[in-house]
Parts: C-alpha cells; sequence; structure tokens
C-alpha cells in the first residue's frame, strides 16, 4: 500500500489553557478530498494555520509525499506543492486579477532575482495565468482591478491563485464563505471539477458542498477529530449528530 | 502622446535648458538651487524603491548619503581625486553598509524596523562626529572636486548636466526594476504579505537586495552632495535628514516613478522659500516652526501626494 | 582604572539608565497598547525640563516648579493629543512617524523662539546640591541618587499598577491583544487617553529631573530619544519590565562604555589608536548590543506578542 501524500500525527496546538488542535491525527489520499467540518470554534482555521506552515504546532509531524515538513516555513512549504486558499478573502487589492494569478506563476518558476524584464509583459507568466483564469470562470475579468471585484468574483480568484501553483495539495478554507446560493452553486461546480485532478483537503461549513465534494469527511469539534469516514457513515455518526444538534438528536 | 509622457518631455527639457537661461539672466543662483534638488532627488528616488514599493519604513536613509560622502572625502583627503575611484568606493561602501545594516533589521518588522534603522543611523552619525582626524563635528572642506577624464566638475554648467543624467538614470533604473519580477515580489510583500508567502515567494531575500540597492544609490547621493557642497559634516547622516527625505517620497506619491522628483522639488522649494524669499524676517529665522505643522497637515489631508492629484485630473 | 571610580560610573550609570526607563515606559506602553509610534515623545521630555526652569525661576520654589512643570507638560502631552495625534490612531506606522516628525520640528523651533538656542543652566536648591560619602574615599552628588531614588521608586509604582490593579491588568491585555480588548466592551478611548497621559507625565519627569545634568536645549529630546528606542527594541515592545532592564542596560553599558573602553583599549592596542577609536567605538557600543540581541531574540527580551 503507497503511503498516503499527507500524514498528520498527532498534532497539537495550545494557547494558553486552550487545547485548539488536540492530539490531531489524519491521513489523505493522493486524489481524495478530504472535508474538515466541526461547529465554529472547533478550531479548523488553527489546524489549517498549522497545515500551510503559519503556525507552529506543539506537537505532532506532518508529513507531505514522504518528507518531514513540520519545521519548514509557509513559502517552503508552498514550494513543495502546497497551496492554500484563505477564510477571508487574501488577494493583492492593487494588481489586476491576470497579475494576480501571474504573481503566483512567478512565485514557483524558479527565483525572482530578474532586474530588468518586465515581468507583467512575460509570456512564460501571463500565458499559464490566463488560462487558470479561464479554467475559473474568470476570463472576463482578466483586466479588471482585484479591488474593484465582487466578494464572489474574489473567492474565485483566490482558487485561481491556489490552482496557479501546480499544487499537489490544495487546502481551501470555505471557499464558499459569504457567498450566495448561485455563487455558491457555481464555486461547487468548479470545486467538482477539480476534484479528479488535485488532492484537496476542504473546510466548508456549507453541507450542501461538503457532501457532493468530499470523498471523506474528518468531523473536528474542541479541537479534536471525533470521527473520519464515508460521507454516509458521518451522517448517521451518533457522536457527529451530537455535537452538532446537541443531545437528543 | 499621453499626458504624462508629454509633463516628463516638459519637465526635462526645462531641466536642460536651465543653465543656459540662467546664465544668460545672470542668475547662477538657480543652477545651484535645481543642482542641489537634483541630487535630493536621486535619494528620494532610492528611497522610494524601498518605501515606496517595499513597504519598508527606513529612518536611516541619511546614513548612506553620509558614507558615499565620507567615502569621497577621506580619499580626497589623503590626494586621491579620481572621480571613479571615489564614487566607486562610495557607491561600493554604502552597500555595504546596507548590507550590515538591512541583513540585521529586515527580519523585524513594523515599529522595530522604523526604530532600528533610525538607531543605526544614529550610531553612524556619532561615528561621523568622533572622527576627529576628517573634522568630527565640524566636519572638513572638500580638498578637491572629485576629477573625471573629459568632465570638469568644477564647471558648474558640466556638473549640473552629470547630477541631471545621473538622476535620469536613476529614474530609468528604478523603473527597470520595479516593474521586473524581483520588483513584483516586493510589490507583491508590501501589498499583501500573508499572500505573497502562501503562494510561495521568501521576501527577505529580495527586500535585502532592494535595501542594499537603495543604499549604494544613496551613497552616489552622498558623493554627489559633498562635491555640490564643497563640505564635508556629519549632518549629512542626521536623522532629521533621513526625516526629510522621507517627506520628500511621500510628498510627490510614493510608488511612483515622477513622485520621488515632484515630492523633492516640492519640499526642497517651500523649504527654500519659508527660510529665504519670504519677506517677514520672523519666517524666515524660524522656518521649522511653520515647515513643522505644514507637514503635519500633509500628512493628514494630503495623503497620496501630488502624484495622486494629477493621477484624479486624468481620470 | 580604579573600583571607586568604577562603582562612581556605575551609579551614573544606573542614573541615566532611570531616566531612560522613565522615557521608555511610557513609550512602550503606547506603542504596545496604541501600536502608535511617537516620536514627539522626546518633545514632551523637552518641554517639561523647559517648563521646570521657567516654573522655578518664577516661583523661586523647587517644589513648585516640579508641580507646575509637570502639570504644564500633561497639558500639552494632552493638548497634542488631541489635535494632532488622535487622527493618527488608525493610520499606518508611516504616517504617524512622519506626522510626529513634523511636530518635533514645530517643537524645536517654539522653544527656541521663547527661550532661545542657547543652553540653559538649571540651579538645584542648596539641599538638593552637595555630596554624600557612600563608600570610604567616594563622595557621590545628592542629586544623582535623588534621581535613581525617584526613579526606581516610579518603577516599583508602575510594577504596582500594572500588576496589582484592574487598569494594569487591562494596560497587559491591551499590550498583548489590542483588538480583543476592545471586544470586551472596555473603553478604548478612555484606556488610550490614560496612558498617553501616563506616558506624558513620566516623560516631563524625566526631562525636569534631567535638566540640571544635562544642559536644557533645543533637541535634547531626540537624543535621548533614540537610546531609548534602542532601549525598548532590546526589552521589547509592551514590556514595563522590559524598559527597566533594557533602560538599566543600556545606561550602565554607555556610561562604562564612555569611561573605560578607551583605557582599556589602551592597554590592548597603541595608545594613539585607542585615542581615536576609543570614543567611536563607546559611542557605537549601545547600536551593537541592541544588533546582538536582536540577533538572537527579534522581538526583544520581554516581548509581550
Amino acid at each position: 500500500m503507497s503511503e498516503s501524500l499527507l500524514q498528520v500525527a498527532g498534532l497539537t496546538k495550545a494557547f494558553g489553557a486552550l487545547r485548539a488542535t488536540d492530539a490531531v491525527d489524519l491521513e489523505v489520499q493522493e486524489g481524495e478530498t478530504l472535508a474538515v467540518i466541526g461547529p465554529n470554534g472547533a478550531g479548523k482555521t488553527t489546524l489549517i494555520g498549522q497545515l500551510a506552515g503559519n503556525l507552529r504546532p506543539d506537537a505532532g509531524r506532518i508529513r507531505f509525499a514522504g518528507e518531514d515538513i513540520t519545521a519548514l516555513s509557509a513559502p517552503r512549504r508552498a514550494r513543495k506543492g502546497f497551496a492554500r486558499s484563505f477564510q477571508i478573502t487574501s488577494v493583492f487589492p492593487e494588481f489586476t486579477a491576470l497579475e494576480n494569478v501571474a504573481l503566483a506563476v512567478q512565485a514557483h518558476a524558479g527565483h525572482s532575482f530578474r532586474f530588468w524584464r518586465p515581468a507583467m509583459k512575460d509570456p512564460a507568466l501571463l500565458e499559464p495565468a490566463r488560462q487558470v483564469l479561464k479554467d475559473v470562470g474568470l476570463q472576463d475579468k482578466v483586466n479588471a482591478l482585484a479591488a474593484n471585484m465582487s466578494h464572489g468574483e474574489h473567492r474565485q480568484l483566490e482558487v485561481a491563485m491556489a490552482l496557479a501553483t501546480r499544487p499537489r495539495m490544495l487546502l481551501l478554507d470555505e471557499p464558499m464563505a459569504g457567498m450566495g446560493i448561485d455563487e455558491s452553486q457555481r464555486m461547487i461546480e468548479l470545486l467538482g471539477t477539480l476534484k479528479r485532478r488535485q488532492t484537496m483537503i476542504l473546510v466548508e461549513h456549507d453541507m450542501d458542498a461538503v457532501f457532493r465534494l468530499a470523498d471523506r469527511i474528518a468531523v473536528l469539534v474542541y479541537g479534536r477529530v471525533i470521527a473520519t469516514g464515508l460521507p454516509e457513515d458521518i451522517k448517521l455518526n451518533a457522536d457527529v449528530r451530537k455535537a452538532y444538534l446537541g443531545e437528543g438528536a | 502622446m499621453s499626458a504624462r509622457a508629454l509633463l516628463w518631455t516638459v519637465f526635462v527639457a526645462a531641466l536642460v535648458a536651465l543653465p543656459p537661461v540662467a546664465a544668460a539672466l545672470g542668475q547662477p543662483f538657480y543652477l545651484d538651487l535645481v543642482r542641489r534638488i537634483m541630487i535630493f532627488a536621486i535619494a528620494a528616488i532610492s528611497l522610494n524603491l524601498i518605501l515606496g514599493y517595499g513597504g519598508l519604513v527606513s529612518f536611516g536613509h541619511a546614513a548612506y548619503l553620509g558614507v558615499g560622502g565620507y567615502a569621497v572625502g577621506i580619499l580626497a583627503f589623503y590626494g586621491v581625486n579620481d572621480g571613479l575611484v571615489q564614487w566607486g568606493v562610495a557607491i561600493g561602501a554604502s552597500a555595504l553598509v546596507a548590507l550590515a545594516i538591512g541583513a540585521v533589521s529586515i527580519r523585524t518588522s513594523g515599529v522595530y524596523f522604523i526604530m532600528i534603522t533610525l538607531a543605526f543611523t544614529q550610531m553612524l552619525y556619532y561615528l561621523g562626529i568622533s572622527l576627529e582626524e576628517y573634522g568630527g563635528d565640524d566636519g572638513m572642506r572638500l580638498r578637491t572636486r572629485s576629477e573625471f577624464p573629459l568632465l570638469d566638475l568644477k564647471d558648474p554648467a558640466t556638473f549640473y548636466y552629470v547630477v541631471l543624467a545621473l538622476m535620469l538614470l536613476s529614474l530609468y533604473v528604478v523603473h527597470r526594476l520595479v516593474n521586473s519580477r524581483f520588483g513584483m515580489v516586493l510589490r507583491a510583500a508590501k501589498s499583501n504579505e500573508p499572500r505573497s508567502l502562501a503562494i510561495g515567494f521568501s521576501p527577505y531575500p529580495y527586500r535585502l537586495a532592494a535595501f542594499v540597492i537603495a543604499g549604494a544609490m544613496g551613497g552616489l547621493a552622498g558623493a554627489l552632495l559633498v562635491n555640490h557642497t564643497n563640505y564635508l559634516t556629519p549632518d549629512f547622516m542626521h536623522w532629521t535628514r533621513s526625516g526629510e527625505i522621507m517627506f520628500m517620497v511621500i510628498l510627490g506619491g510614493m510608488a511612483t516613478a515622477g513622485g520621488p522628483v515632484a515630492g523633492t522639488f516640492a519640499f526642497l522649494l517651500v523649504e527654500d522659500m519659508l527660510s529665504a524669499w519670504i519677506p517677514i524676517r520672523f519666517v524666515r529665522e524660524h522656518w521649522q516652526l511653520f515647515l513643522g505643522p505644514l507637514l503635519v497637515l500633509s500628512v493628514l489631508f494630503f495623503r497620496r501626494g501630488l502624484a495622486g492629484i494629477l493621477r484624479k485630473d486624468n481620470e | 582604572m580604579t573600583a571607586i571610580l568604577f562603582f562612581e560610573q556605575l551609579l551614573n550609570g544606573v542614573q541615566l539608565g532611570v531616566t531612560l526607563f522613565l522615557m521608555a515606559a511610557g513609550l512602550t506602553l503606547v506603542l504596545g497598547i496604541m501600536n502608535f509610534v511617537n516620536l514627539a515623545h522626546g518633545s514632551l521630555y523637552m518641554v517639561g525640563a523647559y517648563l521646570m526652569v521657567a516654573a522655578s525661576q518664577w516661583t523661586g520654589s523647587w517644589p513648585l516648579g516640579i508641580a507646575l512643570a509637570l502639570a504644564g507638560t500633561l497639558v500639552v502631552g494632552m493638548a497634542v493629543e488631541v489635535l494632532a495625534l488622535r487622527p493618527l490612531y488608525t493610520r499606518d506606522h508611516l504616517d504617524q512617524v512622519l506626522a510626529t516628525f513634523g511636530l518635533i520640528l514645530f517643537f524645536n523651533e517654539l522653544v527656541a523662539v521663547i527661550w532661545g538656542r542657547a543652553s540653559l543652566y538649571t540651579s538645584l536648591p542648596s539641599y538638593l546640591q552637595g555630596h554624600v560619602e557612600l563608600l570610604p574615599g567616594s563622595i557621590y552628588p545628592v542629586y544623582r541618587l535623588t534621581i535613581i531614588g525617584i526613579g526606581l521608586f516610579i518603577g516599583l509604582l508602575l510594577w504596582y499598577v500594572v500588576t496589582r490593579t484592574r487598569l494594569g491588568m487591562l494596560i497587559r491585555a491591551g499590550a498583548s491583544n489590542r483588538t480583543m480588548v476592545a471586544a470586551l466592551g472596555v473603553n478604548i478611548r478612555l484606556l488610550y487617553t490614560v496612558v498617553f497621559g501616563f506616558g506624558a507625565a513620566l516623560a516631563g519627569l524625566a526631562g525636569l529631573m534631567a535638566g540640571p545634568i544635562y544642559s536644557v536645549q533645543p533637541g535634547m529630546g531626540e537624543l535621548i530619544l533614540i537610546q531609548v528606542f534602542v532601549v525598548i527594541v532590546i526589552g521589547g515592545i509592551g514590556s514595563v519590565r522590559g524598559a527597566l532592564v533594557g533602560a538599566l542596560i543600556v545606561g550602565i553599558v554607555d556610561t562604562l562604555g564612555r569611561a573605560f573602553l578607551k583605557p582599556l583599549l589602551g592597554h590592548v592596542i597603541s595608545a594613539p589608536a585607542a585615542e581615536a577609536a576609543g570614543p567611536a567605538l563607546a559611542s557605537m557600543l549601545i547600536y551593537l548590543l541592541m544588533a546582538v540581541v536582536l540577533a538572537l531574540k527579534p522581538a526583544g527580551l520581554f516581548a509581550s506578542r
């Protein structure tokens, strides 16, 4: 049996007395979509932060593609094939959509100690960027300033930037956050087209998205994974129902 | 031709025409004034690279003017007057100092970075004061201006055109830098640092490189300044100098090509006006009493700078 | 270099450290809690010194002079806060730096207009002049001892307020997580005003005490301000304890360095070389120390965040 693409063992992070991540074990196979769900305050964003490299865990190991990456910084992990989208939109507002994505392409095109030729006229950066923007459905917004784009378009742009880095692992932190019904549907369709090509960890509240996209689900409550399994099994799991709906569900 | 290109053409043409016009009018003072402004514009252009485009609030830029100036002054003191050697050392020494200071400071961020760059500048200032050999507190005269084959810097007009050429060259170099891949990393890190980390940029080496480049250019400005004033003093490196250069960058509009040039002209002309031309003696003697509040007001209300105003008019 | 001389210079270093602490304590709290870079903090120090000169001459009484100078500095500080600084709380650091820089130019020129550019010297009341024999053979100025005493007392007072009172708890919470404190419904405006006033009063106190020792002149605030920055960088933003430790370290290292580096160097290298390098190196000492601390602990020794 081949090794999982991502193995998380015993991950723990405490803020004072608060255990935001409590001995979390996770495994993600290549090509699979794992959804991480849980009530508010369960520690989902803290978990993503530790996986992406923004937060240092107090204990535990993270192995990615056979390598221990626990001590690697966020940029190093990004260069090894991690890509993430942020829960609260985080793009480069003064640049156009095309430039935003081109920057992501540039970050993975070797070092950037090139001092003379204009970067944003370089087809080696612009062509892949255009293609990705087309893939996510933003081909009409190529020259729009990111600051002027709508919230839903920002979420699409975030996904585009993540894809532009040709990641081996996508960490999506609530991609549907703040979206209306139509926009959510479009995003679910987009993520659906990515499913076969990408390995994804999807943190979401939107249960429609979760059950349509996830191959497996992990349920996080108070920093602990209380259940992992196939979507149908999770739906029926008594502990999960209790965590979400309270006693007597 | 676009409005911006036209503006630039007119501006450069005016600068080129100034020496003969000033000579014809019998007013060499203007040549001196504009030359001084252009030298500071080079310093502002270099600071704009790291401050305007890179977001590094460096309060220590005057240090490089000092290092460059002292390099030229000290070499001249020992009889080394070859301009290429002097200016080469000025640029090289400033780059090294920037490398040393940057290596320590750029690891920090926010408020720490501001305080640290300020502290290191002060350190160099004190170092300059303690160099009794080279005038200490009072400074010393420059033995003679830098010597170049074919160019006689003692001729005011020649020197003026050298400065003009170097200013235009600086503008061009910074323009290429900020649009290159190197510059994009800087600008992305300024725009949204967590985002730039997430896509895989590690800003530190690029910021350090930019810091060194800006320092080197500042050193060149220092070499020019000491030639202009014919005098070398630790005041080149006084921290208030740093603040003034920052204002020149801000007033003109950060992260624009023309901003630092416009800002330098505006700042130094206002300073000159208050201290020399205004008919009220009290204002002339105590011009900082008026400049201070003007600066405060400009920060509070004039945030986008002159270039921002022009851009608004174009829309 | 005798033991007596070393002891006296050590005390001088503590005295400088205490002065730096009074400045640093206020500034580090303003930085930590309000995230506000106030370059004009040095101007308040200067205002305190000048007001002391004026008030003690006017009233003829030193204690009355202190009271008036402190009150005056507080008034000036609050006026500046309301008029110029409040709009800057929400701006980025660059704006704060530039605006307070403009204030420095203004204040330096203002005192020059009122009192002239020459240094003023203040005289001490008779009960503070004179020396005390601390160790056999060592006499030390009463006034400097007084400063050390007052400074340590303020340190104790601050320690008490910060660790034992509700206000102190808010200050510590605010220093480590500003937004959380605001979210808890604390009146942030009032907290900011209190913290700023605190800082202004301490700066004024430092200035009026320092006047008789270091000359009173325009620009005196900035000379000490930069040393205060070094203290805060070493001690860590937002930490009063860090301000005290950092201030004592900086004060002692700087004073001992200036006194003993040249003779010490003279033992190792030739006399003329030590003559040249000694003062230069001594003036750079605290900055080199700062660089070393930064290399090891980029957020300072006692950073609260």
